[in-house]
């Protein structure tokens, strides 16, 4: 059984591993044919990625249901809205869902005056939620805290035309802060995130990382 | 002055809606000058020839349709303005229907024709390795366009076997899309390539625009409204650049109010942190 769980998905993660990271500077038609074929049985797993999704989703909150949590009621709402969305995607305007898309149907209504208005009034309450955050922290209580605030209303009038009406010079400051300070910290947690990345791989090809075998070691 | 420091945050809400509100109400324009990596993603289209292939990736969903729709909509009146055939695909499964509206109604305006000048490939997951299968060959990462018509038959993709092939590509992405076209297209297949993203992660693509792996970048509503004004469609991004501007100076104001009320109560002395 450790042989299964353990041994064979080690030497898949090892032997893809290498080749996947050797192929990369073959330009050999097979190395090419190999690469199409691995990102293509990439492509499939990432597909059923979305039944898992889905059975999580609904494991959750029919969990929540069952136990009466805390705003259970919301949960039925979930399986409303994906119930009846999948029906009108299934039902394909009268075509059965193995037939193409049609157009104009009842899944596109949904999508165009439920989703789209839903996501964005989400998004929007942000602005509020953002407004009233940067009152109540925004303080200038260190230098570090001083220079951040100047820096963000800076870049803040920099960002709409209100501020070139205020002075020419805030575009000009506020493009100089994304530039320069901002581009040199991104870049650096750019270069660390990215090695981090390698030596993780790494770690996974040669066996050291076991962690995505799941069930403890 | 202390009270002032815990003030209701629905008094903030509701000054917050009013700014908006008003604003909307309130007719007056601003100068919306481009700014030089808007110009750039703007010149490259100006330069491709009528016929050149530009691949637009719609990687948003409706909760960052605000920001990225707009952009999409000038980017495509430009396009469609210069006979410029459009090939047009998402990473999102949340953003087939936008970029499939998008697509279809300003096609309409110039009296495109889908197939002849423009496509739609729709969603495929993956990410990494649907980009790398496009490098490879576009016609086996997408068999069959949205509609279930055969890529191969395509007139609009004549000529495009693969990414290589592709005049200009532009990522609208709310994630991490954009790495993900430089990392696995363009620096492996070598194409032209610009973004439009949302302005939270605008100050994150700073490096790919410096290192030129990316030659130009929309950042936010501002964005979207200075690629409005270089088409000369002003649109929705143009008019949200009043209410967005307003609410910029209150929050602003509010930021300098709390911190008047925050030395002038005396509050600094107790909350201020020790130096480490």
């Amino acid at each position: 059984m450790s042989f299964l769980r353990r041994t064979v998905p080690l030497a898949i993660a090892f032997t893809v591993g290498v080749l996947m990271a050797f192929q990369y500077f073959v330009p050999h038609p097979h190395s090419k044919a190999f690469l199409e074929l691995m990102t293509r049985w990439d492509r499939i797993i990432a597909g059923f990625a979305v039944f898992i999704g889905i059975y999580s989703l609904f494991h959750l909150h029919w969990t929540r249901i069952r136990r009466k949590a805390a705003g259970w009621g919301y949960s039925i709402f979930v399986f409303l809205g994906a119930g009846i969305t999948i029906a009108f995607g299934l039902y394909n305007g009268g075509e059965a869902f193995w037939h193409d898309k049609k157009e104009d149907t009842m899944f596109d209504w949904l999508f165009l005056y439920v989703q789209v208005p839903a996501g964005a009034t989400i998004f929007s309450i942000l602005a509020f939620f953002m407004a009233s955050a940067a009152y109540r922290t925004f303080r200038a209580r260190t230098v570090e805290s001083t220079v951040l605030l100047i820096a963000a209303i800076i870049v803040m009038l920099g960002r709409v035309p209100v501020g070139a009406l205020i002075s020419p010079y805030i575009p000009v400051v506020a493009d100089w802060i994304m530039g320069v300070p901002n581009l040199a910290a991104k870049r650096g947690i750019l270069l660390g995130v990215s090695l981090g990345a390698i030596a993780t791989s790494i770690k996974i090809i040669f066996g050291v990382e076991r962690q995505y075998l799941g069930g403890g070691d | 002055m202390g009270r002032f420091l815990n003030i209701d945050r629905r008094i903030i809400f509701a000054a917050v809606a009013l700014a908006v509100i008003g604003s909307l109400l309130v007719d007056f324009s601003l100068p919306v000058p481009a700014t030089a990596p808007v110009q750039q993603i703007f010149d490259k289209i100006e330069s491709l020839p009528p016929g050149a292939h530009f691949l637009l990736s719609f990687d948003y969903d409706p909760s960052s349709k605000e920001e990225l729709q707009p952009m999409a909509l000038a980017l495509l009146h430009h396009c469609f303005q210069r006979g410029v055939k459009v090939i047009g695909m998402t990473h999102n499964p949340g953003g087939t229907g936008l970029a499939e509206q998008a697509l279809n109604s300003i096609a309409s305006i110039y009296q495109r024709k889908y197939k002849e000048d423009y496509v739609f490939l729709g969603y495929k997951p993956g990410g990494a390795s649907l980009v790398i299968n496009m490098g490879e060959d576009i016609h086996t990462a997408f068999l069959k366009d949205f509609y279930g018509n055969d890529t191969t038959t395509l007139p609009a993709l004549q000529g495009v076997e693969s990414l290589r092939d592709i005049d200009y590509l532009v990522d609208l992405a709310a994630g991490v899309t954009i790495e993900t076209w430089i990392a696995f297209g363009r620096e492996k297949y070598q194409f032209e390539m610009g973004a439009g993203c949302t302005a939270v992660i605008g100050p994150e693509m700073y490096p790919f625009l410096d290192s030129r792996q990316i030659n130009g970048l929309m950042a936010g509503l501002k964005g979207a409204a200075e690629y409005e004004v270089l088409v000369e469609r002003k649109a929705q991004a143009f008019e949200g650049m009043r209410p967005q501007s307003v609410t910029h100076c209150l929050v602003i104001l509010l930021v300098l109010f709390g911190n008047v009320a925050f030395f002038v109560s005396g509050s600094f002395r107790t909350q201020r942190r020790p130096r480490r």
